[in-house]
């Protein structure tokens, strides 16, 4: 079983990686862009669980490890079974 | 009096933190790898800094599931003076032993420099022979010491006197631009609320010796060991 995790900061905590980006974008000519976030796309692969299982466990290990509550929020999808 | 140097993959301030401890204040000092549980033998336990597996995912991270956290845990509980620095300070607000986040500096560069701190408080181990207000010159070395609190942590951190140390001017002014990285409320050291565990960006154990520019660090370490000695 394979899910993706997503990670992105949470609203209201500066991301500088983010604000840099669009800085270069505006540069670039897309003053269009209004706001650029930078997360980060986790691939976990699950063995031997069922869908509910992993669902559980998922949370669990960003809670405890993938994710930092305090700044970030998390988000996962099970894309293959 | 016996002090413990926590050594994690990655740390690579901690020959500073026990040249300090050791040749500076005379202190039995040993280091202690990171697979050991037990710090039941020291008096004094410090978090140094470095870049513990790399930084891999964020800072302290890692670090935090180490066996050796049980013992700074237990350490702590029991009262006993824990300090991290730099990456140290990472480690322990990742184990949640400290408030808050760190995260990027809001200037996307790595800074090393002196920098200048406003003790904020003198009731904790490490700044009880610190006067209030005092201003400190510390260098600061990291990518990820912006500071970070929601408002009603940061109020709490206030309310209970938590905050330690603030970035200020060479005369003690508290100004965004005597702010190195971006923290908030210039915040470069925090403790928790049991007051006994600290943790701070800036490197005391670096200017603890006059060869070595300030030694304004030295009155840290000169703080905890009295403390401990009562």
């Amino acid at each position: 079983m394979k899910a993706h995790v997503y990670v992105t900061m949470r609203r209201g905590v500066l991301e500088p990686q983010g604000r840099a980006v669009q800085k270069s974008l505006e540069n670039l000519g897309y003053t269009q862009v209004k706001g650029v976030r930078i997360g980060k796309f986790i691939e976990v692969e699950l063995d031997g669980v069922s869908r509910q299982e992993a669902e559980n466990i998922l949370e669990e290990i960003c809670r405890k490890l993938l994710a930092n509550p305090v700044i970030e929020d998390f988000r996962f999808e099970i894309v293959e079974e | 009096m016996k002090a413990a140097v926590c050594v994690f993959p990655g740390s690579n301030c901690d020959h500073d933190c026990y040249h300090v401890l050791k040749h500076v204040m005379g202190l039995d000092t040993e280091f202690v790898w990171h697979r050991e549980r037990d710090l039941s033998r020291f008096d004094i336990i410090v978090v140094p800094g470095g870049f513990t597996y790399g930084d891999y995912l964020r800072t302290g991270a890692m670090a935090k599931l180490s066996p050796i956290m049980e013992g700074i845990t237990e350490e702590a509980k029991k009262g006993k003076p824990v300090i991290g620095i730099c990456n140290g300070f990472q480690i322990l607000i990742e184990g949640g032993l400290l408030p808050g986040a760190l995260i990027a500096n809001r200037s996307l560069k790595f800074i090393c420099s002196y920098v200048y701190l406003r003790t904020e408080t003198s009731n904790t181990p490490f700044t009880a022979g610190i006067e209030k207000g005092r201003v400190l010159k510390i260098p600061i070395a990291h990518y990820q010491g912006n500071y970070f609190a929601h408002p009603d942590l940061l109020k709490e951190l206030n309310d209970n006197d938590q905050v330690v140390f603030r970035y200020c001017s060479p005369e003690g002014e508290v100004t965004d631009e005597a702010n190195p990285n971006g923290s908030l409320e210039n915040i470069a050291g925090v403790c928790n609320r049991e007051r006994n565990v600290v943790g701070m960006m800036p490197h005391p154990e670096r200017c603890a010796e006059r060869e070595l520019g300030s030694v304004d660090g030295r009155l840290l370490f000169e703080s905890v060991v009295n403390y401990v000695a009562g």
